[in-house]
């Protein structure tokens, strides 16, 4: 690995500097509202972070991960069960252990097999640790729940999660420029050539779904003194997954902002819809898998993507069709 | 010996259900995780049924099983058909058919909240003693055990010794050479969903007449079916019977030994020594 940001292109440069910028003026944000402006941005924050953390993982490798309620759920406790005994930022750090230990236990055992089995594990993951948590508290301790008091205000958790979301863009910009990027690049596209110049898959992908497991345990950590109360049905809510897996596929998971394009219309949308319409959020979220796998397979991000080559392209592709049907 | 019975009683509708999905899974190649929905249904039309029109559950199969199977064909052909042309490759199918199955899982889920509302619904039916080595058991659980041991035998005897059953094992095992032997594979693999939806839809009725059902359940025994699919070899029916027993008794064991509320803790347990020590199933062949 030569040098770290030492070979960076022009264009690299003027993506970091872009990004350096959105990250600043979105931190100016509560100066202005504290009200509902900002709480909907701590939950399109919060997502923004979730579903790129997703997609690290999930992005190149087309694997759906449902497990990222179990890892919130697992870094909310985190913050839960130690605010008493231990500052905050290393609740943090905790909780992002736990995670990564966690995806590394589920990834050792499935990932080596095959796709499907990762997906059935995960899809009842959330539930089984939600289950395992329940029972201990009710073994071993005598409230089901968990207070957790602290000096934090709705802006210092948007800070936070802004922080986050920049870190968790900043790795997969990293990772994408590492030989592990390449790696699951060659693994996304075809993981039988991947296999046969000496990249080991499994490692490659159980090390990338720590990574993701971690940074989604440190949302779960920081949201955590949003709940002031934390019980295993709130902290272990099925819905974030699948919430996340909707996001990030409408978005597109070929670029690493294409998830933020579908997080924030489908973050203010399903506000909206669970205001007004709280019975029939099923329903929408039914739509919209079928928009997924139907109208947009790529994604908004893939769809755009697709028509701009076309758009570009097109002049040339008419020209060549010319040319073939004078030849025949 | 009571466990044992009870896990066994519990494990006859287990059993229908994950070969209702092994079928979807192993010969149409859709990991339809919706199919706990298609149980819910079939609860609700069989408590619908019963309470609204005084129709015996078990005479209720035979309006049940085949609506399942026509609704569950037209679900195949508007919905999973084009995924199944479109995909390159078995890997491509597979995240397809699972995030347009999530969108029917959702889908249906939805609908039942808005139609039955979400509580708990329940009617009697045979809640009567029956007594077996000693310890008595509710008729209907015993009732809807055997109903589920005549309809696998059904099924067995369909795949097994006819002409339509042996094109369907010919398609799991490969379609493109099932396709040389001049049979219609698109034709059996919908079909085979179908089936494999009536079967499921079996599953449910039966279970309604004991268990205590609301709209939102089916999540977890698509859970449990996948598990038990995939714990006995997919697509293969002996596997899916036998880890469903094997799921049924653990799950009563824990569930009366440990605690009611671990009885996914029980399932996972099994997932996990399967993945680590038969990935392939217990009957499974070893494949790519």
């Amino acid at each position: 690995m030569s040098g770290f940001l030492t070979d960076l292109r022009a264009g690299e440069w003027r993506a970091l500097a872009l990004g350096a910028g959105i990250i600043a003026l979105a931190a100016t944000l509560p100066l202005f509202d504290q009200g509902f402006y900002l709480s909907i941005s701590v939950n399109i924050m919060l997502y923004a972070a979730l579903c790129t953390a997703w997609s690290l993982f999930s992005g190149p490798t087309h694997y759906v991960s449902l497990a990222t309620a179990a890892f919130y759920g697992l870094g909310t406790y985190s913050v839960g069960l130690g605010i008493d005994i231990l500052p905050y930022p290393l609740l943090v750090v905790v909780a992002a252990l736990v995670g990564a230990l966690v995806a590394g236990l589920v990834g050792a055992m499935t990932l080596r097999i095959s796709g499907v089995y990762f997906v059935i594990f995960t899809f009842g993951l959330a539930e089984l640790v939600r289950q395992l948590v329940t029972w201990t508290q009710t073994k071993f301790a005598t409230a089901m729940g968990l207070y957790v008091f602290t000096d934090f205000m709705e802006q210092h958790i948007y800070w936070m999660l802004l922080a986050l979301t920049a870190v968790v863009f900043f790795t997969g910009f990293l990772i994408n420029r590492s030989r592990l990027g390449f790696a699951m690049t060659v693994i996304g596209n075809d993981e039988t050539v991947a296999r046969h110049v000496g990249i080991d898959t499994a490692r490659a992908k159980i090390v990338l779904f720590m990574m993701s497991g971690a940074f989604i345990a440190i949302a779960g950590a920081i949201t955590a003194p949003r709940y002031t109360y934390i019980e295993p049905p709130s902290a272990f809510n099925p819905m974030i997954s699948f919430l996340v897996v909707i996001m990030s596929l409408l978005g597109g998971t070929r670029r690493l902002w294409g998830p933020l394009v579908g997080v924030i219309p489908f973050t203010i949308a399903m506000d909206f819809i669970s205001a007004r319409f709280p019975n029939h959020t099923s329903i929408v979220i039914g739509l919209a898998f079928f928009a997924i796998v139907y109208l947009l397979p790529n994604g908004v991000t893939g769809r755009l993507e697709q028509l701009w080559t076309k758009f570009r392209t097109r002049k040339p592709v008419e020209h060549a069709r010319a040319t073939a049907e004078e030849r025949a | 010996m009571n466990i044992l019975v009870t896990g066994i009683l519990l494990s006859g509708t287990y059993a229908l259900i994950a070969l209702g999905l092994t079928l979807q899974y192993g010969v149409a190649r859709i990991m339809n995780l919706g199919n706990g929905e298609t149980l819910v249904a079939a609860c609700f039309v069989a408590f619908w049924l019963y309470t609204g029109l005084a129709i015996n559950p078990l005479l209720g199969l035979l309006l049940i099983a085949p609506t399942a199977f026509v609704i569950n064909w037209a679900i195949y052909a508007v919905a999973l058909q084009p995924l199944v042309k479109r995909a390159r490759n078995r890997g491509q199918l597979e995240s397809d058919s699972i995030l347009a199955t999530f969108g029917l899982l959702f889908l249906l889920q939805g609908l039942m909240l808005l139609a039955f509302g979400g509580e708990y619904r329940s009617y009697t039916f045979l809640a009567q003693r029956f007594d077996i080595f000693g310890y008595s058991y509710g008729l209907n659980r015993v009732v809807a055990f055997v109903a589920a041991v005549i309809i696998a035998a059904a099924l067995w005897f369909f795949l097994y010794r006819t002409r339509q059953g042996t094109a369907l094992r010919a398609v799991a095992v490969d379609p493109n050479s099932a396709n040389l032997v001049a049979i219609d594979v698109a034709r059996t693999a919908a079909f085979a969903f179908a089936l494999g939806g009536a079967v499921t839809a079996c599953g449910g009725a039966l279970l309604s007449t004991f268990y205590t059902f609301n709209a939102s359940m089916g999540v977890v025994f698509t859970m449990k079916a996948l598990i038990i699919v995939i714990m006995g070899g997919v697509g293969d029916l002996r596997g899916a019977v036998l880890a469903a027993i094997i799921l049924g008794i653990s799950e009563t064991l824990v569930a009366s030994l440990i605690d009611p509320g671990l009885t996914l803790a029980a399932t996972y347990g099994l997932f996990i020594l399967v993945l680590l020590f038969r990935p392939q199933g217990i009957f499974g062949r070893a494949s790519s």
